[in-house]
Order: C-alpha cells, then structure tokens, then sequence
C-alpha cells in the first residue's frame, strides 16, 4: 500500500483534505507559521500532490511537528479543508512506521508519550499534581512551587478531594475504572502504537549514544524533552 | 424587516443549552491549576441556582492533551468518549456539561464524525464492549460549562453582591476576554455566537456590569499548542503567542482577563510572570499583571464568594487589584493559609512584581 493509500485509510485525512485551491488563507491564520519556518499551504500542497517521495519526506522532516493543533485553519478555509487533520494523519504514519526518529521534534514524541501515557494509565488523568515538579516546569512560578510543596493542604482548601475514594476534584480513579481505560488501550490499538513508539525510541537512543548504562532511557527522555532544535 | 433578517440570522448562531440535569465531565487541566473553580461551579449550579448536577467518580479524563500530541489513535479517542456517554447512559443522564475547552472539542470532534462517518461510531461501539462490556446513548446536549454558566447570566446578575464596576471612578471595568481555540473554531455551530461572534463571555461580562474590551489580536491563540507547552525545549512558542496577545490588548489597559478554557486562563497567568522575568516587561499598571480570571471564579465573585474559597492565591500574578476595583471585602492575611486557618507559608514573591506588593491596598 502507498504512503497516500495509508493516508487514506485514517477519516481524519478524507475530512482534511477536500481539494485545496492553493489560497494560503490557513498559513495566513496560523499562529504556528508566525513563529516557525512552517507553512501549512505547504502540506495541503505536498499530500494533495500524492507524490510517494515527497510524502515521504514530509514524514521524515520536522515540518509536520511545527503544528500546534489550534484548528484555527479549519475556521478560515474556504473549502472547508483543515490541515490540523491532515497533520494528525501525517504524524500517526510517520510514528506507526517509525520515521518519527528522524526528527529532532518527531524524537520528542518518546517525552510525551512518557509523561502523559503514564498519567492517564496510572492516575486517569492526562496531567496529575504529582508529576508537575517545579524544576521541569520552572514556567510555573513560585506560586505553584508553594502550591506543588503543600498540595495535599492547598487541594483541600479549594475543595478538592486530592487522592481520595469518592467523587471530587482531583479524587483517586479506581483501579476498576483504571482497567477499563488499559483495557480501551488494547482494543483500539493504542498499546500497538505506543509500543512502536517505544521501540523506535529505544533504537534511536542506542544509535545516538543515549541510552543509560543500565539499558534505561532516562538520557534519551531529558535530551529530547529539554533540547533546543538544532 | 431590515432588523427581522438580522434576528433571524443571529438565531443561526445559537445554540440550546438545557435547563437542569448534567453530567458534569471534569478537565485534568483545571482540576490541576484551578480547583476551586470546578468546587465553585457545583456550589453555585446547586446553591445559587437551584440546578442538578451529577459528580460522577467513575468517569476519566477524555484523553484529549494525548491525542492532541498525537501519542493515541483516533480510535482509542472515541471510545474513550463512547466510555463517558455510557457512564451518562447508565446513570440516566442525556446533558454533558463539560469542563474543559480541549474535552468539548473532542466530544464534539467524535459526535461530528459518527455523523458523516457511520461506520467509526459502529467501531466505536464494538471496541467499547469488548473492552469494558458497555453501551451508550449518544448525549442529547453537549454543553461547555461556560455555555451554562451564560445561559443562567441573568439569574446569576439578580443575585449580584457586586458587579463589574470600578468603585473608585463608577465607570465599567474594561475586561479582556479569551474564548479558546477549541471551543469554536472547529465546530462554530457548537459555540454561541460561533467562531465569529463568541459571545459566551462577552454576554457574562456585559450582563455583570463590565465592558469588554475589542483589540486586534482577540481571536489569537494562547499558544498552548500541548506538544509546543509540554516539551519543555519548545516553549518559545507558546509564550511567543500569549506575548502576542498581551502586546496587543496592552495599549487597551484591560483590568481583567477572563477565559473560557483552564489551558489558556493558566497560561495568560503563567507567562506573564515569565516575560516579566525575562524581559522585566509587566502589563498592568506599574508594575502589576493583568489578572487573569475563570469564568466561574467571575461569577462567584459577583455572587460574593470569598477569593480564597475561589482560590484566586492560586494565580502567579495577583488578582488584589482586580478585587480592589469591584469592591470585594477580603481578608489578605487568609490568602495562603489552609484549611482552618493553617499557616502553609506563602510563596517568594517573583522580582518582576515586587514593587506590586507595595502598592496593594489591604481590603
């Protein structure tokens, strides 16, 4: 099956891509293409051209990461086309595949995957208080550092039930539930996935001399979650 | 017949909001950040307006930062989502009130979809009772919280302890308001107003006594962007768009910012404090932030909440001058304290706006 075939396969990419006229109006609106050498034009443009090598090398390019999924192409073009979606199509064959690798930003799926696949899996959210650590997060000020030190104390004083059996704010997600959503993962396909991604990280690690002396991938992780592009 | 066909028009841009009845779907981003808001929201849907709102414990995140950052299948997403109708099926609920800006994109990203594509609903459905042996009923009504919070405006102003006045000058205060991508740039029929006349904050604000503020970059991003935030290498972006926005509406002196989605309203606080650290640049008077407010923590303001239970500490940049302007009786020695009164200390004040702590007047 082509690359354009695959592309096919995934709803997002047909409601995507219509017919692109070539207008420009999602790089106009783009906040992405303000502040990156990115141009979503570009990518209606190169899958619409259906040209193996040329998707391919889309695939493989820090291009299709640029994107910061703000759909705001989707309000603005005129023929009702949305290159968030075929971005999304785009970076599920690059990872399923595995040319993420290539990439210095495709390499920062291996981050994500993770932090998030771990809060959801583990606590039943996509963000927990716990893992937000002010020294990955300097961002976030003294403000949550204060909060992050005394969060059992500061959650219950707004309410919540940080941890604990019940409904509430921030309450403990039982392991029946936590199952269910395991359980979700292995039907849909999202373990496959995942496992992809980790498999291709791990080889990418050991190619770029990264992995831990003890096979772990805790260099791998603080390289891509933290570098700057090149 | 001029006026007709523009009510008639303007009717296309609505959108029904039930009366009474939800099934409350929490967001992981303002559990995390603003908890007092989601505290707030029941409080006032069950003491203020008298509403019935089931807090379910046994439904989850809807997954949607993950799949935004393109780590899950499309398939995993909808039958995540098919998981939370199925939880409302269950416990006889047909209205989702909806937390979450990011969440109400995605439940209305699946719904739009089982529409057009039939078939991803029927996969939807036979991945759900594999996995979990459960069956749905598609929702009647999907709503944002901030959709109801509107449509109850006008009760919510007849039980006013203070509105949006500037109690020195009797003039309305001027706020800024920040929609979120999500809500109604991809499905603007899903939105009031729709993508080019929001009006679900603008239609608070007005009602409360404030007077919005109209400046050219309204409609911008936060820069969120979930990958672009949560790698820490790609930051830039994401505080690049916010300081778009902030350069933008300067010019206006907004007195507050209030948003719809707890992913912007953190981080129009956040990088505040982080372009006053870097550049020394603060965009409030003197050496003050614009504080940035929830929807819910406006109205239980208005409706005269104590801050604290709001859990307006929570914000990097103080929110005292905002509280100054409306009037609000507050006690600032209570700020950081805990439950009880429990002395949990206070946070170092950031060297950006320390000349701001000298300038606040206690209540």
């Amino acid at each position: 099956m082509t690359l354009y075939e695959q592309l096919k396969q995934d709803v997002r990419f047909i409601e995507g891509l219509k017919a692109c006229m070539n207008c420009g109006v999602c790089t106009a609106i783009c906040p992405a293409a303000e502040f990156f050498d990115y141009d979503p034009r570009m990518i209606a443009v190169e899958v619409q051209s259906r040209d193996e090598e040329r998707i391919e090398k889309l695939l493989k390019s820090e291009t299709i990461w640029y994107c910061g999924q703000c759909m705001s192409c989707k309000t603005r073009c005129p023929r009702g086309n949305c290159v968030g979606l075929i971005i999304n199509s785009l970076r599920k064959l690059s990872q399923k595949i595995g040319y993420f690798t290539q990439s210095q930003r495709g390499r920062q799926q291996y981050a994500l995957k993770k932090v998030l696949i771990y809060n959801i899996l583990n606590h039943g959210y996509c963000i927990h208080p716990d893992c937000l650590k002010p020294e990955l997060h300097p961002e976030q000020g003294p403000v949550w550092k204060w909060i992050f030190e005394n969060r059992h104390e500061v959650y219950a004083r707004l309410g919540a039930h940080l941890d604990q059996d019940g409904p509430g704010t921030l309450r403990k997600i039982p392991g029946s539930v936590l199952a269910e959503l395991s359980a979700i993962f292995d039907e849909s396909g999202a373990t496959e996935f995942l496992e992809k991604i980790e498999s291709a990280s791990q080889a990418k690690a050991k190619e770029m001399g990264l992995m831990d002396e003890d096979g772990g991938m805790e260099r791998y992780f603080m390289h891509v979650y933290s570098s700057h592009e090149s | 017949m001029k006026r007709q066909a523009k009510t008639r028009i303007w009717n296309d841009y609505q959108k029904l909001i039930p009366d009474d009845n939800f099934y409350y779907l929490r967001s992981c981003i303002r559990q995390n950040f603003f908890p007092g808001s989601e505290h707030a929201f029941l409080q006032i849907m069950k003491n203020d307006l008298q509403k019935n709102v089931f807090d379910d414990p046994n439904h989850t995140t809807c997954t949607g930062i993950a799949y935004h950052s393109d780590l899950l299948p499309f398939e995993t997403l909808q039958t995540v989502a098919a998981r939370q109708f199925a939880l409302m099926t269950e416990s006889g609920y047909k209205n989702a009130a909806v937390s979450c800006v990011t969440s109400f994109g995605i439940y209305s990203e699946v719904l739009e979809t089982w529409k057009e594509f039939p078939e991803e609903e029927a996969k939807a459905r036979e991945l759900l009772w594999k996995a979990t042996g459960r069956e749905f009923n598609v929702p009647e009504n999907v709503s944002h919280c901030s959709d109801i919070i509107y449509h109850f405006r006008d009760q919510i102003a007849a039980g006013q302890k203070y509105s949006l006045i500037n109690q020195h000058t009797g003039k309305p205060l001027k706020v800024v308001e920040h929609i979120g991508c999500h809500y109604a740039k991809m499905f603007p029929g899903k939105g009031i107003g729709g993508a080019e006349f929001s009006s679900v904050l603008s239609g608070m604000i007005e009602s409360w006594g404030g007077e919005v503020v109209d400046y050219p970059e309204r409609r911008h991003c936060c820069g969120f962007g979930f990958r672009q935030y949560l790698i820490m290498g790609n930051r830039g972006y994401s505080v690049s768009n916010s300081r778009k926005k902030f350069e933008s509406m300067e010019p206006y002196r907004p007195d507050a910012i209030i948003c719809n989605c707890p992913g912007c309203a953190m981080f129009l606080d956040k990088w505040q404090y982080v372009i006053g650290e870097m550049e020394g640049k603060t965009y409030g008077p003197g050496r003050e932030g614009i504080p940035v407010l929830t929807y819910e923590e406006l109205a239980g303001l208005m409706l005269g909440y104590d801050p604290w239970d709001l859990g307006l500490q929570v914000h990097q940049v103080d929110c005292e001058p905002l509280l100054q302007k409306i009037g609000v009786q507050y006690d600032p020695s209570m700020k950081f304290k805990g439950l009880n009164g429990k002395n949990l200390g206070k946070p170092v004040l950031p060297a950006c706006f320390k000349a701001a702590e000298l300038e606040v007047i206690p209540g």
